[in-house]
């Protein structure tokens, strides 16, 4: 095939963050999902971007993968309207319960399955994990070079050179391909899907793959693959509100100074 | 399982010096390790970095593993994670620590997939449960609206990233002991297949935003026009200037100063912000800070919830006003 082989990673998380309250099952010790919208993850949005931009540069084709309930289709589709070719959905329940390792153990196995890539793209991290493991991992597992916090992606003559968003600025570097990076937000601003897009999603090819298609065994996938375990759950202690005042200028401003003497900054 | 033992520390540098947050581990790790009944050690990896070993003793370590190389002098995850997995398998520590910085970060979910391991990221806190042998990660999870304790009870070692200012340095003793080993690995030019070309620094002020004591902080409520009092307020007070996202995504300020869930997490001993409305995906980066003052014009601003000294007015008169009476006191 002419162009690249380009892979996206995504993963449909709970919003968390658009409900008033999180909230504990005080039985489960799990969060309740219920009345919570589930969307693509963001930074995975910004790897879709990434990919398709590619595509449109370079030719080539773009799939995206999930590993997921059935439910995560929708976000598959909604990749697929955004400008993916082709959609895996790797769904089992045994997959359920995967921490990092289990997710990438499955998500490398579907790579190889496809038979490889040119580039694989993650977000950086995810709204619900946070954890910017399954990156790493997976191009642990895969044996490819990894790049991560790429906030600007450049293919040349076999070749990446990415920049990558470090604590004091930037770092910029080059690899050869196949090469997988994780992106942050920095990197582009994702594009709606159109209405055509829409449209045309739910012709692209889409395949559900399982455990045993897969050939995995159940020792190495969710939960009883997951060497991490999340053994409790609870609420932060709330520091209590402190004062809250008003007045002119030169009022606040004396009680910001005394704060700062007392803090010993000034 | 037994054949595992002791606690170990990635030693993470910047240019040559021991990285703040490694001094951090070192603590965390010497708690850890007394409650155990273990040794604490550092994995050292870098180029012309042996005096430093010293530097690790006097902060807690008893032991110190110096992987010295050429190819370590910059750090790259491939010469990286083959040196310190080199380290790990021959040493087999039963818990490593990392910081949950960009280079930790990179590097340990690399070397935990190496090892077949599990890796607890972004702690705030260690728990040791004695009896089972098990360190436990304690960490904020959903922006902090939740807290949850991870485990890793079947694999070794048990790998966890712990987020820099989360645990205090011990004091520096140089009557401390402790012992180098020099390790010897294999690397060459053909392990790094990601290169390093350039580096571009992109710093405000004069303070890097995740060591400072002090940090202030500019929202959407600070005009452009007074983004430099924000700096200069920053730099009078030994600061660093933080932003919300808004301020980066408009291209005000670099992505460097962004605080919250998509940008940094710090913990000063002092933050003021400015023009705040103290949306959770920023305050998951801030709310740990000894003293919160916050200046907003709306009482109903939810960072007031969170702030030690809430201000309720208009940040383009206190804000010129604060810089003002700062300078007079200085001045005197
Ligand atoms: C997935 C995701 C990730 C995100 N990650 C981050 C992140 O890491 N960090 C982050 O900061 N945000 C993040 N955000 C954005 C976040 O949700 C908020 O939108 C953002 O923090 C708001 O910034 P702000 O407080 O500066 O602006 P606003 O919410 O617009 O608040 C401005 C405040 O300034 C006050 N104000 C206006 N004028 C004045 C004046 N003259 N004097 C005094 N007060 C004034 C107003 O009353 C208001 O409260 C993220 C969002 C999403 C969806
Ligand atoms: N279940 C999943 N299926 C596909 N990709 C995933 C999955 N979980 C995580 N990822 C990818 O890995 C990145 C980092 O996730 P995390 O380690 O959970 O923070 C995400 O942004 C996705 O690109």
């Amino acid at each position: 095939m002419n162009g690249l082989r380009i892979a996206v990673c995504i993963k449909q998380v709970p919003d968390f963050f658009s409900v008033k309250e999180v909230k504990i099952d005080p039985e489960t010790k799990t969060l309740v999902r219920e009345g919570v919208p589930s969307i693509v993850n963001p930074l995975d949005r910004h790897a879709i971007e990434e990919a398709v931009k590619l595509k449109e540069a370079h030719g080539g084709e773009v799939t995206v993968i999930t590993m997921g309930p059935p439910q995560a289709k929708e976000a598959l589709l909604e990749a697929l309207a955004m400008g993916c070719d082709k959609a895996v959905l790797l769904s089992d329940r045994r997959f359920a319960g995967a921490d990092t390792l289990a997710t990438a153990v499955v998500l490398a196995e579907a790579i190889r399955k496809l038979g490889g890539f040119d580039i694989i793209l993650c977000g950086k991290q995810t709204l619900d994990g946070e954890t910017a493991h399954v990156g790493p991992e997976l191009a642990e597992l895969l044996d490819l070079p990894q790049i991560t916090y790429v906030k600007k992606l450049e293919v040349k003559e076999g070749k990446v050179v990415a920049e990558r968003l470090l604590e004091e600025g930037y770092e910029v570097v080059e690899a050869p391909l196949p090469v997988l990076v994780t992106v942050v937000k920095e990197i582009n601003t994702p594009r709606y899907p159109s209405l055509r897009g829409i449209m045309e999603a739910s012709k692209k090819p889409m395949e559900t793959w399982n455990m045993e298609y897969l050939g995995l065994s159940q020792d190495v996938v969710g939960l009883l693959g997951s060497p991490t375990q999340v053994t409790d759950l609870f609420y932060p202690e709330r520091k209590r509100r402190g004062e809250v005042i008003s007045g002119s200028a030169s009022e606040v401003v004396e009680k910001i100074v005394e704060k700062l003497k007392e803090v010993g900054v000034l | 399982m037994s054949e595992y033992k002791g606690i170990m520390v990635h030693a993470e540098l910047r240019e040559k010096e021991l990285a703040p947050v490694t001094l951090e581990l070192l603590a965390g790790g010497r708690k850890v390790a007394d409650q155990l009944g273990d040794e604490l050690s550092a994995a050292l990896l870098g180029h012309g970095v042996k005096n430093l070993a010293k530097e690790l003793i006097a902060y807690g370590a008893d032991k110190v593993y110096l992987v010295d190389h050429p190819l370590l002098a910059d750090y790259t995850t491939d010469a990286y994670a083959k040196a310190l997995y080199a380290v790990l398998s021959k040493h087999k520590p039963e818990a490593v620590l990392f910081g949950a910085t960009p280079i930790g970060k990179d590097l340990a979910p690399r070397v935990a997939a190496r090892l077949r391991t599990g890796l607890s990221s972004d702690c705030t806190e260690l728990e040791v449960d004695v009896q089972n042998r098990l360190v436990v990660g304690v960490k904020p999870a959903i922006g902090g609206n939740v807290m949850a304790r991870i485990v890793c009870p079947r694999h070794k070692p048990q790998m966890f990233t712990i987020r820099p200012k989360a645990l205090k340095p011990l004091p520096r003793d140089d009557s401390r002991t402790g012992e180098v080993v020099e390790e010897e690995v294999e690397l060459s030019l053909s392990d790094v297949r990601v290169r390093r070309i350039s580096f571009v620094k992109e710093v405000v002020g004069e303070v890097r935003l995740e060591d400072a004591e002090v940090v202030v902080a500019a929202g959407r409520g600070v005009g452009k026009d007074y983004l430099k009092l924000v700096e200069e307020l920053a730099n009078l007070l030994g600061g660093a200037v933080g932003s919300t996202r808004p301020l980066v995504d408009d291209g005000l300020l670099p992505p460097t100063t962004q605080i919250g869930q998509t940008g940094k997490i710090t913990r000063p001993k002092l933050y003021i912000g400015f023009g705040i409305s103290g949306a959770v995906q920023h305050t998951v980066g801030m709310q740990d800070s000894e003293v919160i003052v916050a200046v907003n014009k709306d009482p109903e601003a939810p960072i007031f919830d969170l702030a030690t000294l809430g201000i309720v007015g208009d940040v383009r008169e206190i804000l010129p006003a604060l810089v003002s009476r700062i300078k007079e006191i200085k001045g005197s």
